[in-house]
């Protein structure tokens, strides 16, 4: 069988460049975008770690973690649709109404 | 022979075989579409090429191919292009989960007629059947149109509304089953009409223990596939061709085809789902051998599906198109309570029974 | 008799390919300009991730990913993207920021795999992923967090409802909205009454 720890790997790589997405685009769409990703690397964590002992604990686990993560894009993508009505933007730079 | 070759063998056939299936299912949708569609009107169909018009479709095929296929300037070429790719990939996958036929019984060995007899086949079926959504979406943005976007908008949207109202219905059905795999679904509707003998669980065809369940399912099946009365997104007189109307020739062709094979999938999923899939009342009696049984099955089937079919396109020719609010409406208010409704009797009865 | 194929042998394949298909569609969501192009790569990547979770035995979170991932969640981020009518980004951050934000990457990477690569996990399986097996687990002991989970996702939808609901005045639809893209005044046209998803302020017919 395929050690844990590839899986880990993998998450890793994902989650890395996730967070390098976030950090280098401006296009707030594309950053909503990696933040999935690194959820994502989350959940083949969680699945990984629990497959050696119980699995469908786990998979409850990430099956909870895939509704918070399908409710907060909902939310996520009214707030940049709003965002946009007020700037005509989704350039991440211009969100400055809170000062910084 | 090792038992893993031979299933590598069995596979590889199995998919050329289903395909070449489903692939053929579009000419004979396309003749059988205008022939029908005449009759209902009053007039014949085309009838010059072979006889009875059954050589048409080759006639549309040699035209289709060859026809300019151009690309509008604005359009994003590679996005243009894969648009019908990502239309046509998802309804074979999704052919190549559904059991054609009862096992075959190949030099000893049991040949089950579906190519992926997945645990958890229903749900994946649900699942790349809402893929197709994106071919149509990307379409209609790559064609840098104004219509063609509005069209795949509005037909993304109306697809994404009504794979609720589908996937709730078919919860009910796998309520009464208890199972999620295609063939044990089919296998519990062995009787026509009749419980089990031991258990007491029902055994006959699903259409009479959820007949709400069967015809949400049968209204949404006709939502998800674009057709009449839920085709807005794609009639001529509205949107010029919706979502497809830059595409010419050959990539035309490819939405035409995987909206055919949608169709013979959804087809197929009713008969599995409520109709008893290869099951028909005294042929069990029978006894026939294996193979036979097999060969018998994937008959009754077929029929069934083209029973569907045809109704699919029947529907098209005598019913008037809804407009998109009264479509939307249809999908979320009336489809969705009914099937939630319908669940929850359906659950109250398994648990006190 | 012995097999000729090894499942495992086949197994590790799947997990390579997989996961090969999932780092490198992830690539091209962080670095395309496009971001149509982005979300068909995500879509990829999440598809790859399910495969992932195929190799691992979590039939039931295979087919949920692909069912709400990558057929729900994406398709959301389709129509958003499609609505506010993007082009190609020509957003670029300044290089000494891009810089900065791979360096802090590669460095997570790297720390991140160091960490967690060479973990030993034994133990006995006692339960499977199976459809069955979750099913149980949430009818029974996570009931809880089966409702709250459904709760959310209602405030969720009403929330999204209420943030992303037209103001009064507003016109209906944002395709041709200056600044949403090229087509700004010539396709007036579609700005009329009747967005894409149909008015909401139509009188009830039927």
């Amino acid at each position: 069988m395929i050690p844990v720890s590839d899986y880990y790997v993998v998450a890793s790589i994902l989650f890395a460049i996730g967070a390098a997405g976030f950090l280098t685009r401006k296009n707030l769409l594309v950053m909503f975008m990696s933040v999935e990703l690194m959820l994502n690397a989350a959940n083949l964590v969680l699945l990984a770690a629990s497959s050696t002992h119980d699995l469908g604990r786990g998979s409850a686990f990430a099956l909870v973690s895939v509704a918070v993560a399908a409710a907060e894009v909902g939310v996520g993508l009214a707030i940049i649709i709003a965002m946009f009505r007020l700037k005509a933007s989704v350039d991440a730079d211009e969100m400055t109404n809170l000062q910084g | 022979m090792s038992p893993d070759i031979a299933f590598l063998i069995a596979t590889l056939v199995k998919i050329v075989v289903i395909f070449l299936l489903a692939v053929h299912v579009v000419p004979i949708m396309v003749i059988l579409e205008r022939r029908i569609s005449a009759w209902v009107q009053f007039r014949i169909g085309p009838n010059r090429v072979g006889p009875l018009g059954l050589f048409q479709p080759l006639a549309d095929l040699v035209k289709f191919l060859g026809k300019e296929d151009f690309v509008p300037a604005q359009a994003n070429k590679v996005l243009f292009w894969a648009a019908p790719a990502l239309t046509v990939i998802p309804p074979f996958l999704v052919m190549s989960l559904i059991p054609l036929s009862p096992s075959f019984d190949v030099m000893g060995r049991d040949v089950p007629g579906v190519i992926v007899d997945s645990s958890i086949g229903m749900v994946l079926v649900l699942a790349l059947s809402s893929l197709t959504v994106y071919g149509i979406a990307i379409g209609g943005w790559a064609s840098a149109s104004k219509y063609s976007l509005l069209g795949a908008l509005r037909s993304s949207a109306q697809m994404i509304s009504y794979e609720l109202a589908l996937g709730v219905s078919v919860l009910a059905v796998i309520c009464v089953s208890g199972t999620l795999n295609l063939t044990e679904i089919i296998d519990q509707q062995s009787q026509f009409f009749g419980t089990h003998a031991e258990t007491g669980n029902w055994a006959g065809w699903n259409i009479f223990s959820q007949p709400v369940a069967f015809l949400v399912f049968l209204v949404a099946s006709y939502a998800e596939t674009n057709r009449l009365p839920f085709d807005l997104p794609e009639a001529e007189s509205e949107l010029v061709g919706g979502y497809h109307t830059e595409y010419s020739a050959t990539k035309f062709s490819l939405f035409f085809m995987g909206e055919y094979v949608g169709m013979l999938g959804m087809s197929c999923l009713i008969v599995i789902l409520f109709l008893g899939g290869w099951h028909l009342p005294g042929i069990a009696s029978l006894e026939l051998s294996q193979n036979v049984f097999a060969v018998v099955g994937l008959m009754i089937f077929m029929a069934k599906v083209g029973f569907f079919l045809f109704l699919f396109i029947q529907i098209r020719w005598t019913l008037p198109r809804f407009r998109y609010d009264q479509l939307m409406t249809i999908g979320w208010k009336v489809l969705l309570p009914i099937a939630l409704v319908n669940i929850l009797i359906t659950g109250f009865v398994v648990a006190w029974s | 008799m012995d097999s000729i194929i090894d499942p495992a042998l086949l197994t590790r394949i799947a997990f390579y390919l997989f996961a090969g298909m999932a780092v490198v569609s992830a690539i091209f969501v962080v670095a395309h300009r496009n971001p149509i192009v982005c979300a068909v790569a995500l879509v990829t990547a999440f598809l790859a991730v399910a495969g992932l979770y195929l190799t691992l035995g979590a039939t039931f979170l295979t087919a949920v990913q692909i069912l709400v991932y990558a057929g729900a969640i994406m398709v959301l981020f389709l129509f958003v993207i499609m609505l506010l009518n993007l082009e190609s980004d020509p957003f670029e951050k300044p290089h000494v920021a891009r810089l900065v934000g791979g360096v802090l990457a590669v460095a997570l990477m790297f720390g991140l795999v160091s960490i967690l690569g060479g973990t030993e996990t034994t133990g006995q399986t006692i339960r499977d992923g199976s459809t069955e097996e979750v099913g149980k687990i949430f009818f029974g002991e996570y009931i809880f967090p089966f409702e709250m989970a459904s709760l959310l996702l209602l405030v969720a939808m009403i929330g999204a409802i209420v943030i992303a609901r037209r103001q009064e005045g507003e016109p209906a639809s944002l395709i041709g909205q200056p600044g949403a893209g090229a087509e700004a005044a010539s396709t007036a046209g579609t700005a009329g009454n009747d967005g894409p998803i149909g008015s909401s302020n139509r009188p009830e017919d039927a």
